[in-house]
């Protein structure tokens, strides 16, 4: 072939303007459930057909290709997108129409990414879930730390208001601690955002007894965060040293529990005498949930039980003065 | 006066008894810290609670296994069976007794032979509380010290509630029982003559 300046530009072209195409969209993922509850599945389409799957093909214009897996942070899956709090949103909505070209140029790749505040802070609409106590809250926390977002514990294109909604406590409580364990129970992820070193959960909690069962009734905050009660859910996680380790705090009629994981629920009328009766839909705790009518009853019979013997022995004394 | 001696309480029936007692008391004064735990009631830490009342269970448990074998391998056994026979009669006259004929004087209407450990009113009481009451408290017991192993639900509602429930009310009912059985000891012929028999052996009767 005569190397004509045309040609060169040709080869040139084609070896450097590397054109990386994704792959082909799959319309066969998309259900008719994300079009009922977002107006632009198919624009997000172009992030999600690499960003929602696990896997993704590049091509170059010679047609040669290469699978890549796609980085878990960078992940973002569509069944829990689509029913997530962010649900009805473009993804241009969060970030930058630049990131449509690929591949994705440094300058929008380096932005400062949003955060909650950046929509939820200051704003009448919002004001009822108090973000700007929340904000100082983690500003106080020990999560206050570089590289740490509301993010690392609350994934936008995932988040579920949960709690706010929770009619099945036991399954909020297990996406709660989900929260915490992604991190506090997988040492790689912990040590991205710490020089830390690894903790083991269950030997740091060995003086808790019934752990599993303490694990599965109640949230990791009930006991490292301060109760707030102008906020939904505290967010000041406090260091491990000031965390609750007194029984009582929970086990007692006054307990830490209606002001933190039942506090959505604590106007619940008692049930069949029941104190703390909310808590009895999921677990017994004991202390809390004592039963006032047993108590008066027992109380009763024991009070009458030693008026008979209190009766009966002096009944005895006198006789024997009798004798 | 004559006293008449009888050997009723072989040595291992008393080393169980006071084992008994003892862990029964402590069991008491923990299960009621527990259940009103954080108030006024609380008379040992919620802590050393839990741990005091799940040794003490472990050790009353083995206790009254060797209380179950004891009866059936000994003579102590026979003291406890065929007690429905002529019941409410029997009961009822032990009863006037102690409301009415205790204080005339009257003789005991079953008075403590060999062959006769227990008035008909003792032998109900002991009978209930031994094998009704305590596998009860036992076995619901075992449930609230492995919670794990009772997630399910018993009669519709949790198997936490059933047993805590169930464990509350029979230990309270057997709590009730140590009172009256505490009164009824001192209804000897001087009020620590009954005590006195639990630690020598000796059932004595002055006549």
């Amino acid at each position: 072939m005569k190397k004509t300046p045309t040609t060169i530009l040709i080869a040139l072209l084609l070896t450097f303007s590397f054109i990386l195409n994704a792959q082909q969209e799959d319309t066969a993922k998309l259900k008719s459930i994300y079009f009922e509850v977002n107006d632009y599945v198919e624009d997000n389409e172009g992030c999600l057909k690499c960003h929602g799957e696990q896997k993704f093909k590049l091509e170059d214009a010679f047609g040669r290709t290469v699978t890549e897996h796609m980085c878990p942070d960078r992940f973002v899956d569509r069944d829990k997108y689509y029913s997530s709090v962010h649900k009805s949103f473009s993804c241009t909505d969060c970030h930058s129409y630049d990131l449509f070209e690929f591949p994705h140029p440094l300058d929008a790749r380096i932005e400062e990414k949003m955060l909650c505040m950046d929509c939820h802070g200051y704003d009448e609409s919002f004001a009822q879930y108090h973000f700007e106590t929340i904000e100082v809250e983690f500003q106080e926390s020990i999560h206050n730390i570089d590289e740490f977002s509301c993010w690392k514990c609350h994934d936008p294109h995932s988040y579920k208001a949960f709690m706010r909604n929770a009619d099945d406590i036991e399954a909020a409580v297990l996406y709660d601690n989900e929260m915490c364990l992604s991190c506090h129970a997988n040492f790689s992820q912990f040590m991205v955002l710490t020089d830390r070193g690894e903790i083991n959960l269950v030997e740091s909690h060995d003086w808790l007894p019934n752990q599993v069962a303490h694990f599965r009734s109640v949230r990791c905050i009930e006991c490292h965060t301060e109760i707030n009660d102008s906020i939904l859910i505290a967010h000041k996680i406090m260091p491990k040293t000031e965390a609750v380790k007194n029984c009582t705090e929970c086990h007692s009629r006054d307990s830490h529990l209606m002001h933190t994981l039942y506090k959505f629920q604590v106007k619940e009328d008692r049930k069949a005498g029941f104190a703390n009766a909310i808590i009895l839909n999921n677990s017994y705790v004991i202390g809390a949930n004592q039963n006032i009518v047993l108590n008066w009853l027992s109380l009763l019979v024991f009070g009458l039980t030693f008026l008979v013997i209190l009766f009966h022995t002096v009944m005895r004394i006198i006789k024997l003065k009798d004798k | 006066m004559a006293t008449s001696k009888i050997y009723l309480y072989p040595v291992w029936i008393r080393i169980w008894h006071v084992i008994n007692a003892l862990m029964f008391i402590l069991l008491i004064l923990t299960g009621i810290s527990l259940h009103y735990s954080g108030s006024g009631f609380t008379l040992i830490g919620f802590e050393a609670s839990v741990g005091i009342h799940n040794v003490c269970a472990l050790i009353l448990t083995f206790n009254y296994g060797v209380y179950v074998i004891g009866n059936m391998v000994t003579k102590n056994g026979k003291y406890y069976r065929k007690w429905r026979k002529n019941l409410v009669p029997k009961l009822w006259k032990q009863f006037v007794f102690y409301a009415v004929g205790i204080f005339r004087n009257e003789p005991h209407p079953f008075p403590i032979t060999k062959k006769q450990k227990f008035n008909p009113l003792q032998k109900v009481a002991y009978v209930f509380a031994m094998y009704f009451g305590m596998p009860l408290l036992i076995i619901s017991g075992i449930a609230l010290m492995v919670p794990d192993l009772i997630g399910y639900k018993v009669f519709n509602v949790s198997g936490l509630i059933f047993y805590d429930v169930l464990h509350i009310i029979v230990g309270f009912v057997l709590s009730v029982f140590l009172l009256i059985h505490l009164y009824t000891c001192t209804l000897g012929d001087k009020p620590g003559t009954l005590f006195k028999s639990m630690v020598n052996g000796y059932h004595e009767e002055h006549k």
